[in-house]
């Protein structure tokens, strides 16, 4: 009994950093004070909430407490902004913005996120860089929406998807590991290849015309129980199908990771390659299955984009959500809830953007920056704490 | 680089010379190489390879040099040329602002962005201060680019030297935000939108900011191209003749040696990374001050100069001649398949740039393995081990 009170009391922070959180929580209370439901307009609680937040959060860097600290002054500068923003809004505005609809499309802007990241966790783990998650993911939007309006069917699409991307990463494979070639550079050159194969392909496939209109989709998943329950949880009850398998595929990356011999090998050749070797586990080919199923994950990804998001294909749909999901998977440490948390936040803000350029007056370019400009922040935020695998990006020379 | 070889006097002059004709024959044989392939996409597409490549050659205005070109056709030849050389003169510079990162051990892949943000400095300065004297004008215009492009660089080097953040994640994200920031800009009710407000363009800048023509009428060649080849020696001379060149080598060489050699790598981070974003920031003036004298939200959609920039740099093996001969080759690539100057009845331009995507990154994909085929070869006929470290060798052969 006392064991465990001991080891309760040295989990609770103190000092510094107890104060630090304590700032980062004032600052979320004035953030939620500042939205909706609440109808604080007046900005004085709020930024009340946020100059206490702010004070904690000098305080504890004040005590070398960089991490709670940084993060108590980053949350009440963001409800400082907020609030300003929210006063002199309607409430109807405000409440059309933040709503249910919001987590909707979070998940949605999340989810081709989360297919590339966890494909970049298993790649990175097995120590090669995949810069080329990119142009894998617009290979599967383009594979999986062609073979979708061809076939009729998006489980073709899908799969079709899927060996495109297979396809890719095999390319990048090849040049990586048995070639040694520098990862980067081939990531790089593996990104125009299907930013130009793609959009040649779309021209002469499609001229003019684009993507037919009537392409078969992903489908919703329906559960009547869950869609009729009130406020956020609804959402969960019409999500896309990929939604699903992703939340699955997440769990299944994690458990083959890090609760069996497979992850542990996968690991290992990321770690210490000529470790693994030693003890019999062979390199190249581990490496090679990771960088194929990471370029697959991808394409799933670019596919969701095509048949499960938007419904057509335009020459480089992508935009960068490769780098961004690199990104998430350096924010994730390396681990696929991890990543998939960091995918949440970015799909946050192109949520918050495409709500707000709907709703308030604010140009659409201005909005479009802010997921990339979250993501440097998020950068910004790791200060030295996130250490790759110690292989990672460096070929592997058999003796 | 490699040890001194045994073997007559013969034989070193032998392989001196063979080297020297590596650096030549090889990015020729690639560059061959990634037209062949490119070659089979233009077959896959219904048209004849020969004749397609033919009229992107014609397009391209390269026949004005050739001793057989009757004197009709060199009226029209020297008008594709000078778009060529127009296209030719930035892209000397995004190559320059690749190939200095890579000599400090970085992989800048914001050159688009610096481009960008060095184009709109250029701009904001042209349409102001009308009436200066105009060499005085031109060269605050120009100063303008070189200090955006060197922030938006230095950023994503001071990101690296403070928290680790890999570059080619921080200059992805600095892109977009120069990409939807600068069409914000632009944008109808846009900061800078022109005085015609139903369309999305800037005003045209001062006379007096205009770079000189020195060539041709209807689209003339500027001056911008001899501040290109300018660079060229610059860049050689920073590299080569002074010690922040040396330091930059020596911390792309290996950065813990540089440490113990009492550099400041991360200074010397910011400072590489600033370089190359002042190179790309004057290519953005370049276009601005040279031809182009306005911008238009489309104008920056379609841009893609910083990105051709890295086949360029890689080809060019990041020396100043090679450089240059690139590109003009990816210059006259670009006006060959453009709309403007290709034949579409012979092969659809739309078709014809997506080609040209894919032949750079076919050369991309060879020039990462084709220093590999050179170790290989070397190590065959001097029968000893190749050294190790790929991506160190690599700086030092292809740049």
């Amino acid at each position: 009994m006392s064991a465990v009170a001991a080891r309760l009391s040295a989990r609770v922070p103190t000092g510094a950093r107890a104060i630090g959180l304590i700032g980062v929580a004032f600052g979320f209370l004035a953030v939620w004070l500042a939205l909706p439901p609440f109808e604080v307009r007046a900005q004085g609680a709020p930024v009340a909430l946020a100059v206490i937040g702010l004070g904690c959060g000098a305080w504890a860097l004040q005590g070398r407490e960089w991490r709670a600290g940084g993060w108590a002054v980053g949350v009440a500068i963001v409800a400082v902004l907020i609030a300003a923003w929210a006063q002199g809004r309607s409430t109807t505005t405000l409440a059309a913005i933040v709503n249910a609809g919001l987590l909707a499309s979070t998940l949605q802007y999340a989810t081709p996120l989360g297919w590339a990241a966890i494909g970049g966790v298993i790649s990175e783990r097995a120590g090669v860089v995949n810069i080329g998650l990119e142009g894998m993911m617009l290979n599967g939007a383009f594979f999986g929406i062609w073979a979708a309006a061809w076939s009729g069917t998006w489980v073709v699409g899908l799969l079709v998807a899927i060996a495109a991307g297979a396809v890719l990463a095999a390319v990048h494979a090849i040049f990586t590991i048995h070639l040694r070639a520098d990862q980067i550079v081939i990531g790089t050159a593996i990104n125009f290849l299907a930013l130009g194969v793609t959009g040649y392909m779309f021209i002469d496939v499609y001229g003019d015309q684009g993507t037919p209109a009537n392409v078969s989709m992903v489908p919703q998943v329906s559960i009547p129980g869950i869609r009729s329950l009130p406020g956020v949880l609804g959402v969960f009850g019409s999500l896309n199908l990929m939604i699903w398998l992703l939340f699955a595929a997440i769990v299944l990356v994690h458990v083959v990771l890090f609760r069996t011999p497979i992850g542990l090998r996968i690991r290992s050749v990321g770690e210490h390659p000529r470790a693994a070797d030693t003890v019999g586990i062979s390199v190249y080919r581990t490496r090679y299955a990771a960088v194929i199923l990471s370029g697959m994950l991808a394409a799933l990804g670019g596919a969701y984009l095509s048949i499960g998001f938007v419904g057509s294909f335009d020459q480089n749909m992508t935009a960068g959500r490769g780098f961004i999901a690199l990104a998430a998977m350096i924010f994730g440490k390396w681990r696929p809830y991890g990543a998939f948390g960091a995918c949440l936040l970015f799909g946050f803000a192109s949520g918050l953007a495409d709500r707000l350029q709907q709703s308030a007056d604010v140009s659409v370019n201005l909005l479009s920056t802010l997921p990339y400009v979250l993501t440097l922040i998020a950068l910004v935020g790791l200060i030295g704490r996130s250490r790759p695998p110690a292989a990672d990006g460096r070929p592997y020379v058999k003796e | 680089m490699s040890a001194p070889e045994a073997g007559s006097l013969f034989d070193r002059v032998g392989s001196a010379l063979s080297a020297r004709a590596e650096g030549v024959l090889l990015p020729i044989g690639t560059t061959v190489l990634a037209f062949v392939v490119g070659g089979l996409a233009v077959l896959a597409a219904g048209h004849n390879p020969i004749t397609a490549y033919n009229a992107i050659f014609k397009g391209t205005g390269l026949n004005y040099v050739l001793p057989w070109t009757s004197s009709t056709d060199k009226i029209f030849a020297a008008i594709n040329l000078q778009q060529t050389l127009i296209e030719t003169t930035p892209l000397i510079l995004t190559a320059l602002a690749v190939a200095f990162a890579f000599r400090g051990g970085m992989f800048n892949i914001g050159g688009q962005g610096q481009y960008f943000v060095g184009l709109i400095c250029s701009l904001w300065v042209g349409l102001h201060f009308a009436g200066m004297s105009r060499p005085l004008h031109v060269f605050l215009a120009m100063l303008a680019a070189v200090v955006g492009g060197a922030v938006w660089g230095g950023i994503a080097g001071g990101l690296k030297a403070a928290v680790g953040a890999h570059e080619v994640i921080s200059t992805i994200m600095l892109n977009w935000i120069a990409f939807y920031g600068g069409q914000y800009l632009f944008e109808l009710g846009g900061p800078l939108q022109g005085s015609e407000r139903s369309v999305p363009k800037s005003n045209p800048i001062a006379h007096s900011a205009q770079l000189p023509a020195i060539w041709g009428d209807l689209q003339p060649l500027h001056a911008g191209i001899f501040i290109a080849l300018f660079a060229l020696v610059v860049y050689w001379f920073i590299l080569h003749r002074t010690t922040l060149g040396f330091e930059v080598k020596a911390v792309g060489f290996n950065p813990e040696a540089a440490r113990y050699g009492g550099i400041s790598v991360s200074g010397k981070y910011i400072a590489a990374l600033a370089i190359s974003g002042a190179f790309a920031g004057l290519a953005g003036s370049m276009d601005i001050l040279g031809w182009e004298f306005s911008i238009a939200t489309n104008d920056i959609q379609v841009s893609q100069i910083g990105f051709i920039g890295i086949a360029v740099a890689l080809l060019g093996r990041g020396r100043p001649v090679g450089i240059a001969l690139a590109a003009l080759l990816f210059g006259g690539l670009q006006v060959g398949t453009s709309t403007r100057a290709l034949d579409p009845t012979v092969f659809p331009p739309e078709l014809a740039g997506n080609l040209a995507t894919i032949i750079q990154g076919l050369i991309v994909l060879f020039v990462g393995a084709e220093l590999l085929l050179v170790y290989a070869w070397r190590a065959r006929r001097t029968r000893t081990t190749p050294p190790p470290r790929v991506s160190a060798s690599l700086q030092e052969e292809a740049l």
